[in-house]
């Protein structure tokens, strides 16, 4: 049966009416049209529809929206065109991802842990981005801007 | 690759468009913001436009700002390639690269030039347009002579400004020259559409010492709206009165509906199942509901006539054994049999490669409004035009050479390599369509878009070499024996070769097409032989098969690249140094030495079996191929760990040659992700499946490379050889990374595995043996 339930998401709450166990990422895409998470797998298998819960990196595809508690950031919010969050701009610049229907989940994940702490060797950087897929194969640009990202985060 | 063409106008519509939505209002010559043009979303089209190929007007628009757009016929799937025809553009017409959009993805607006395919971006479309520019530019330039008073020869154009070179003051920009209209300026067309669409005019290219902005590293011009994220993806086309549509899939492969209970999701908000034949779906206006509705519903399915006639355990001898319906010598130099019969060091190899599966990022995708003979569909298809005819032909509205009433849309999607699943996608949401009345999108899900989509074809490659008593290579036999690689063809262009066309009982050819080395190893006796068999289900297979980026390149580049390891060492000879002696062509010579140059390839006669910290295995392997006048070497450097048997691509050092390099920062890129794509294929990529059904339905049943298991570094060596033109870096330098890696295990190991997956227990059983 549908409910209704407020999420809170970049910055603002929403009302949405939704079966309790519908995956937050619908809402996403359906109700809020946010663009910057994508269905990929349904499965936590990919990463390719992640979103921040109160500084937590979560895979929005298996989280029902009756278990959303906290606030959600999406890549939608994170920055700008003038204003770019710095592993943004790094992606840019580096021109990571080819197709970057995955690269939500790569962005949102190395935002999660490089905002918690930037400061990361090389070999953390790959453990902490494990189990996102990228079948363009653009694994090489990604950790170059995340590397990028973190030494300027680190300051 | 050749792709078969299918010779059809898709022409102006306006009265459909401007019926369907209003359209927009591009007129030609006319400045309009860009933004607007580009808009395309759902319910904001651009006019259509006349699309005959024979005027320039069709091919290049300036605006009163002194803009340009350039309308593409292809795609760009994040290999920057609409950058670079941008580039190539504004190259011809002297406008900075900021002036130039190139608008792509609407069948209405731009002429089909096949979509992507076969790497032909810039080698085809891109040399096209590139004369459509340089006309552009001499039209202009003959105009402002005109108003000047100034003779042709003595103008010079800088970004977009007309003026005479004597006297600065006598000057008129593009957009002033606007009101001549490209429409009415006919260009020579070779009468083709698709891949081989070609261009003459009377203007010349510019010289390539002349080039300002070929060659230089402009920024992808989609990406920043990809990552800030602002780009409307296919999958969030929203058409007002959309349904969701899922479709819902046999346990076993090819089993038919034997009944349906629509009563069990009757408690689903406005569920309602789409079914004929043993095409079966569902459709609700609620996207959850619809998902809920596939997984809950009951069908009663037969599975007498399920299955497949083996499994992949046993497949590479299915195949040795299986009936050949079509074979043939592509390459025959020479008495192959009779000099192999008669030499006295014969070397022998057969080497296997698995299905495997496009496995897109996201599952296919299609959206399909048909409504009284005329419809659009919105798709991620790289042969996003085919969706249009495919269309029509569900639709019974087809005919040749007429203008099809359906609009094809493209919007980005997941990458695709190939026929991937979003042809089969289209498909669906078409027939949903057809069936419900109402516009439907459909979104595959995850096990779908593994187990379902045409699959890259399994093989078994026969290799024989017959080699003197000097240790001369005399003879070289290689045979191909598999799946076609277009038992559905590469074009998403008729029912019959989608999935949905094969649940409904359309007809669908069959086409018996494989693949051969492209090397020029000047062997004096040499034959390339191919033998094609049946897929292994008729119809609605979810092991039918396809193009798969590089199609057959990685499996035939493994075994022939593979083996020619294997006679380097058989003559007693380094594999650098006997590769060298062997080619022909001096851009083969130039990549191959550049690739062991960078990797300080250290010559051998025997593998070196070096070890490093903690007893890894290390080893370094080459290997070398072209296609379609490009042509690149890779060494590999690999470590093993000796106890788990696992593979890690330490390194990666490339050759390159590609004719005139556009952008070499991308080109860069376009290289990393073959390589990383290829050594996926090489080491973890396999369909596993059983008498039954497919077993490879998610990441975790067909894993793929991984954050951890990158390359440290990839150090690429391009030779620019602008005088050639650019050639396609799609995907050739995906076919040369298998044997590169498996070469380099034979260096590390002595052992030499000749069986992809490259898995970590394959390896470890094959130390264990050796
Ligand atoms: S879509 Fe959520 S992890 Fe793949
Ligand atoms: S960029 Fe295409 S899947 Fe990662």
């Amino acid at each position: 049966m549908s409910k209704k339930f407020t999420l809170n998401v970049d910055g603002k709450s929403h009302v949405i009416e939704a079966d309790p166990d519908m995956p937050l990422l619908y809402a996403l895409m359906n109700d809020l049209e946010k663009k910057g998470p994508k269905f990929g797998c349904g499965l936590a298998q990919c990463g390719a529809c992640t979103v921040i819960q109160d500084g937590v990196a979560i895979r929005s595809c298996v989280t029902p929206v009756s278990a959303v508690t906290g606030n959600i950031r999406t890549l939608d919010s994170i920055g700008t065109k003038e204003n770019p969050h710095p592993v943004q701009k790094a992606f840019i610049e580096e021109e990571a991802g080819q197709c970057e229907y995955c690269i939500n989940g790569w962005l949102m994940t190395a935002v999660a842990f490089l905002e918690e702490n930037p400061k990361r060797t090389d070999a953390e950087i790959r453990d902490l981005l494990a189990g996102l897929q990228c079948r363009c194969g653009t694994h090489m640009a990604i950790l170059r801007s995340v590397r990028k990202a973190a030494d300027e985060m680190a300051g | 690759m050749l792709e078969e063409l299918t010779e059809i106008k898709i022409a102006r519509r306006d009265l459909l468009v401007n019926s369907l939505k209003g359209g927009g209002a591009l007129v030609l010559g006319c400045s309009l913001p860009i933004d607007a043009l580009m808009a395309q979303t759902s319910d904001a089209f651009p006019a259509a436009r006349d699309l005959d190929p024979s005027k320039l007007g069709t091919w290049i628009a300036v605006h009163q700002d002194s803009s340009v757009t350039v309308y593409w016929g292809k795609m760009d799937m994040g290999q920057g390639v609409d950058t670079a025809i941008a580039q190539l553009a504004a190259e011809e017409l002297d406008v900075n690269i900021e002036r130039v959009n190139t608008f792509f993805g609407d069948s209405f607006v731009a002429v089909d030039q096949g979509g992507a395919s076969g790497s032909t971006g810039c080698s085809n479309s891109g040399v096209a347009l590139r004369q459509a520019a340089a006309e552009a530019r001499l039209v202009l330039v003959e105009k402002a002579s005109a108003r000047l008073g100034v003779p042709v020869e003595q103008l010079t154009v800088n970004d977009g400004v007309i003026s005479a070179i004597n006297d600065a003051s006598k000057k008129i920009s593009y957009g002033d020259l606007i009101g001549n209209d490209f429409s009415t300026v006919s260009l020579e067309w070779n009468g083709r559409y698709g891949n081989g669409l070609g261009l003459k005019g009377r203007a010349k290219i510019k010289d390539f010492s002349e080039y300002k902005v070929v060659g230089t590293s402009v920024g992808r011009k989609d990406l920043p709206g990809k990552i800030i994220p602002e780009t409307e993806f296919a999958a969030h086309v929203r058409v007002p009165g959309m349904l969701h549509g899922r479709m819902v899939r046999p346990p076993s492969a090819g089993a038919t509906i034997a009944s349906v209970d629509k009563a069990s999701i009757s408690h689903i908000r406005g569920a309602q199942v789409v079914v004929e034949k043993d095409f079966i779906g569902v459709v609700a206006e609620n996207e959850w509901d619809a998902i809920k509705a596939s997984r809950e519903l009951k069908v009663n399915w037969d599975e007498s006539d399920a299955g497949f006639p083996t499994t992949s355990d046993e497949l590479h001898d299915y195949i040795r054994q299986a009936d050949v319906e079509k074979s043939e010598a592509d390459t025959e130099i020479g008495d192959v049999d009779a000099t192999i019969s008669g030499s006295g060091h014969v070397v022998k190899a057969e080497y296997e490669w698995p299905f495997q599966t496009h496995a897109r990022m996201g599952p296919a995708l299609g959206v399909a409004d048909i409504k009284g003979g005329e419809g659009t569909v919105w798709t991620d298809s790289q042969k996003f035009y085919d969706g249009a005819i495919l269309a029509a032909k569900f639709m019974g509205v087809f005919e040749k050479d007429k203008e099809v009433p359906v609009r094809a849309i493209w919007a980005p999607g997941p990458g695709s390599y190939g026929r991937s699943d979003s042809g089969d996608g289209v498909a669906d949401a078409i027939v949903l369509s057809m069936k419900t009345g109402a516009p439907v999108r459909v979104q595959w899900m995850r096990s779908e878009g593994h187990a379902w989509d045409p699959k890259g074809p399994a093989s078994v490659i026969s290799t024989r070499g017959a080699i003197d008593s000097s240790g001369k290579v005399t003879a070289y036999d290689y045979h191909l024996k598999g799946f076609s690689r277009q038992d559905v063809s590469s074009r998403e262009d008729g029912p019959g070769e989608t999935l949905a066309g094969h649940l409904l009982g359309h007809d669908r050819p069959r086409r018996w097409t494989m693949q051969q080395p492209a090397n020029s190893y000047g062997f004096e006796n040499k034959r390339h032989r191919w033998s094609s068999i049946k897929s292994l289900r008729d119809m609605a297979s979810p092991l039918r098969t396809s193009h798969f980026r590089d199609p057959y390149g990685p499996e035939v580049h493994f075994a022939s690249e593979s083996f020619i390891d294997e006679l380097a060492y058989a003559t007693g000879d380094d594999p650098v140094a006997f590769r060298l002696k062997y080619v022909t062509d001096p851009r083969d010579t130039a990549v191959i030495k550049a690739a062991a140059e960078l990797a300080n390839w250290e010559p051998r006669t025997a593998p070196r079996k070096l070890k490093g910290a903690d007893g890894v295995l290390i080893g370094t392997g080459i290997s070398y191929a072209q296609r379609n006048n490009a042509t690149n070497a890779v060494v590999a450097e690999i470590e093993i760990n000796p106890r788990t048997g696992k593979i890690w691509v330490r390194r990666f050092f490339v050759g390159s040659d590609y004719g005139l390099i556009i952008n070499p920062f991308t080109l860069d890129r376009t290289i990393e992700g073959n390589l990383i794509q290829s050594t996926s294929r090489t080491l973890f990529e396999e369909v596993r499946f059983d008498r039954k059904t497919v077993h490879a339905v998610d990441w975790a049943s067909y894993p793929i490379l991984q954050s951890v298991d990158t390359p440290e570094e990839v150090k690429i060596t391009k030779i620019n050889r602008p005088e050639l033109g650019p050639k396609g870096a799609g995907e050739p330098v995906m076919r040369v990374v298998p044997a590169a890696i498996a070469n380099a295990v034979f260096d590390a190991t002595g052992v030499r595995i000749r069986k992809i997956p490259l898995t970590p227990s394959r390896v470890k059983a094959a130390l264990d043996m050796a």
